[in-house]
């Protein structure tokens, strides 16, 4: 095994050439790196967010008020429907998923049905079924709410669509290299490097952004009745940023789905105003209600704000229209934003964030740097004064081997170097003396036993071998775990200490066997150094 | 060859003849003590838990180099808001390393049903109001739902890290190594908490990293040891198991001894100069690494005595077990 063999020298040199070509990018400042030929590998080392500085969202996708939202649409579609039908109802009473419904009077029990039937054909789910039923349950009562599929689906779709329109508002902010992914179920984890500003992050992804344009119910008590707590079962009770209290029809005419395109404009003071534009669908729509409520006040709600409730000169059919409001050129321009990413499907909680500035990421670095270079230059020292320069040097080299190594795996998967992970490296730099420490002592023992330099050096390779093994395989163990229970940060270190393992192996047994197997055959030594 | 200097190697002696086991009662009674002492502080006084294992905000606030901060005015102002439990611990500049009065973390609690976004805001005006303009460096917000997933996770971790473990030894070598080792990682993980509630450390998910690697490091110092321990026990087929223990204690000390004090001294390293992140994690691996390495010598390999060996491969036991008492259970 000591003998010299071409393939180990081969494979010390390559691992060596290698590690350096692919370490070496990690030295360069970004600029330089840029100005590498096409050939040569230019990915340095990826920084943790507590490393360069960033930002940290965990935020939860809220599926439960989602699916409340679209159960109240529901409920006020049936209202409407019924009553367009003059159909006269005795009860409404909301259930998981549904609404249960008792007619009147009983002669209307089949003609309430069929209308609730013919609306549940209209709306189709994602799977190309009618995403809600109509069932009588007898009395005079019917269930209409949506099939099971359709609210297992709506959680699902939520998140993806959150992910989508997240990603357009952050892409349409210019802010850059922000990773968005999905998370379990329901969560999303937006990670935001450098400088950018978590504050605005936040208030990018915090808003729901839903528009909706409702009427006001103008009765001449109604808003008194509802201030005092009564308040309609088809209204509900709003106010704008000021405070002022609406008393809004839950009907929606048109909601922000129907826009195509927002952007920012004037009024007539040349105040800034928001201009938009319906779909056909939705200019169909806002004709109709415009037509029909001549002179009454509508409502337009963000996010169950009222931004405005103008009064209705007249019917409005080109599908254009303008909302006006307090704004500042900021804030329009904002909400401009958030009108053409979408609207989000449910609101997004934020349940985790860790914002690190960029200056306490670099005096992390700083400070990693320092204990590595130390750690290091203590290692070194340690192991020359244990077993003398030629054997603990040679185990100095496979440490810089090691290093390099790792570095260059490092830059190569791309894998995220945090805090936790340059302490993770240090370690295994510490631990990566240990196959060799095994193996010079069990050259020792094998020379003290009588045998000749070379068989012990032959024994001490191949007897640790197993040692070495069985030692490092426990480490990995222990990676492994962190890697499928840990978070973030943690993530890192189990994967530098993987990394490590694999490349302090390599490099202490290696290049311990082709320089001592070298230096075996150029000094021909009658003793074991290390073993006086 | 006059390049091999003056190796330390030459300063230890060639062949130690410790008689480890002759002592294992006794080490072994102090560890059973010390192991219940560390369990019974676990739940009283406790663990210092982190923000993120029970949910709500770190700050880390600071002045300009060289102006000092008040601490008692900080406090006072985060404790005005009513955010439940409020710590306020002065640290080490991050950029000096020096503990100048300069900049502290400020702990609290974000209420169930605020927004973490605002809670936070009124802290830093509050903060400013106090004591004066101030940088935000570090902000952490974690709520509970998340906090009680990473502290399930955590606990997990290291259970899951235990079972396998005991696994991977019980595949490798006989059974009874595998309940020696198991003992051992069990009194290292508990002794190292016991480390982190003496020193009221904030138990975060960096200490649940660190703890994984006392594991991964113990159990490598275990390997070691018993697989000189399975050579001699093929190696000196007549001589006494609790002689063959010593023995190989003693044939792998100086190699428990080298890696040992390299490894301790980085750390030593890593606790001074990697700043206040890294300093609980890195203390409390060092302790880790020490705790192991003794554990390997006193709780593994005397463990095995216990049971006896089966050394003639037929499935008889010739090695009579011995008893050193209930204690040495921990």
């Amino acid at each position: 095994m000591i003998q010299l063999s071409r393939w180990k020298i081969i494979l010390v040199t390559a691992s060596l050439v290698i590690g350096l070509l692919l370490a070496f990018p990690s030295v360069l400042t970004p600029a330089q790196r840029e100005a590498l030929p096409g050939w040569l590998p230019r990915n340095g080392l990826n920084l943790g967010l507590d490393l360069q500085g960033g930002s940290y969202l965990l935020l939860e996708v809220d599926v439960p008020e989602m699916r409340e939202k679209r159960v109240s649409n529901l409920m006020e579609d049936v209202r409407v429907t019924l009553r367009e039908d003059q159909i006269n109802i005795a009860g409404m009473q909301r259930e998981a998923g549904g609404v249960v419904v008792t007619v009147a009077e009983g002669a209307q029990y089949d003609a309430a049905f069929n209308a609730l039937r013919t609306m549940s054909q209209q709306g189709v789910g994602p799977t190309g079924q009618p995403d809600r039923v109509a069932a009588k349950l007898g009395g005079g009562r019917i269930r209409f709410a949506f099939t099971d599929a359709a609210l297992a689906s709506m959680g699902a779709t939520a998140v993806d669509q959150s992910i989508e329109v997240v990603r357009r508002r952050l892409d349409s902010s210019g802010t850059k290299e922000i990773a968005i992914t999905r998370q379990g179920a329901d969560r999303i984890v937006i990670q935001a490097p450098g400088q950018s500003d978590p504050a605005e992050l936040e208030r990018l992804v915090g808003r729901t952004a839903q528009l909706t344009f409702q009427m006001v119910d103008t009765s001449p008590t109604g808003l008194n009745d509802a201030l005092a707590g009564r308040v309609p079962p088809d209204a509900e009770l709003l106010t704008d940023d000021l405070g002022t209290p609406y008393l809004v029809k839950k009907r929606i005419l048109v909601s922000g789905e129907n826009l195509t395109r927002a952007g920012v404009g004037a009024d007539q003071n040349n105040r800034p105003a928001i201009d938009f534009q319906f779909d056909s669908q939705g200019a169909r729509r806002f004709g109709e209600a415009t037509a029909q409520n001549l002179g009454k006040p509508f409502a337009i709600i963000l996010d169950g704000k009222v931004i405005s409730a103008p009064t209705i000169q007249s019917a409005i059919t080109g599908g254009r229209g303008q909302i006006t409001g307090n704004f500042t050129i900021a804030s329009a321009s904002e909400l401009v934003n958030l009108l053409n990413g979408g609207a989000l499907p449910a609101p997004l909680k934020v349940e985790e964030r860790r914002v690190v500035t960029a200056e306490l990421g670099a005096d992390a670095v700083a400070a990693g740097a320092l204990s590595t270079a130390l750690g290091f230059v203590v290692i070194v020292v340690f192991m020359i004064l244990a077993y003398g320069f030629l054997f603990g040097g040679v185990s100095v080299l496979g440490l810089i081997l090691n290093g390099i190594l790792i570095v260059a795996a490092m830059s190569l998967t791309q894998a995220t170097l945090t805090l936790p992970g340059i302490a993770g490296l240090i370690l295994t730099f510490a631990v990566a003396v240990d196959a060799n420490v095994l193996i010079y002592e069990r050259m020792r023992d094998e020379a003290r036993q009588g045998r000749s330099v070379i068989a012990s050096m032959d024994a001490g390779f191949n007897r640790a071998m197993g040692t070495i093994v069985d030692a490092n395989l426990t480490t990995l163990v222990a990676a492994l775990i962190m890697f499928m229970f840990g978070a973030g940060p943690v993530r890192g270190f189990a994967w530098t200490l993987t990394i490590g393992v694999f490349t302090s192996v390599f490099s202490s047994v290696l290049v311990a066997q082709v320089l001592l197997g070298y230096w075996l055959k150029v000094a021909k030594p009658k003793k074991l150094p290390i073993a006086e | 060859m006059s390049m091999n200097g003056w190796p330390i190697i030459k300063l230890l002696p060639h062949k130690t003849n410790f008689q480890f086991v002759k002592y294992a009662k006794g080490f072994a009674v102090l560890s059973a003590i010390l192991t219940v002492a560390a369990i019974i502080g676990c739940f009283y006084p406790g663990l210092n838990l982190g923000i993120d294992f029970r949910g709500g905000a770190s700050m880390e606030v600071a002045k300009p180099a060289g102006q000092v901060l008040e601490l008692d005015k900080l406090r006072g102002a985060v404790s005005g808001l009513d955010l439940g439990d409020v710590q306020v611990q002065g640290i080490a500049r991050r950029d000096t390393n020096l503990d100048d009065g300069s900049t502290a973390i400020v702990r609290f609690q974000v209420p169930e049903n605020e927004d973490q976004t605002a809670v936070v805001q009124r802290v830093e005006s509050a903060i400013t109001q106090a004591v004066g303009d101030v940088g935000y460096s570090g902000v952490s917000v974690v709520g509970s739902k998340v906090s009680g997933e990473l502290l399930s996770n955590g606990v997990m971790a290291l259970v899951v890290a235990v079972v396998l473990m005991f696994l991977y030894i019980a595949f490798r070598f006989p059974w009874q190594f595998g309940i020696g080792a198991v003992a051992g990682l069990l009194h290292d993980v508990a002794l190292t908490f016991g480390l982190i509630v003496a020193l009221r450390m904030e138990f975060s998910l960096n200490l649940v990293a660190a703890l994984l690697t006392v594991i991964g490091y113990s159990m490598n110092d275990t390997v070691v040891v018993f697989d000189r321990l399975r050579e001699n026990l093929r190696k000196y087929k007549v001589m006494p198991l609790r002689d063959v223990i010593d023995l190989s204690i003693n044939e792998t000390l100086s190699r428990t001894i080298i890696t040992g004090v390299t490894t301790v001294m980085v750390l030593i390293v890593l606790a001074v100069f990697g700043g206040e992140a890294l300093r609980g994690f890195s203390i409390t691996l060092a302790f880790g690494v020490v705790i192991g390495t003794f554990s390997s010598i006193y709780v593994g390999a005397p463990i095995i005595l216990l049971w006896g060996v089966d050394r003639s491969g037929g499935g008889k036991s010739d090695a009579t077990p011995v008893k050193l008492g209930m204690a040495s259970r921990p």
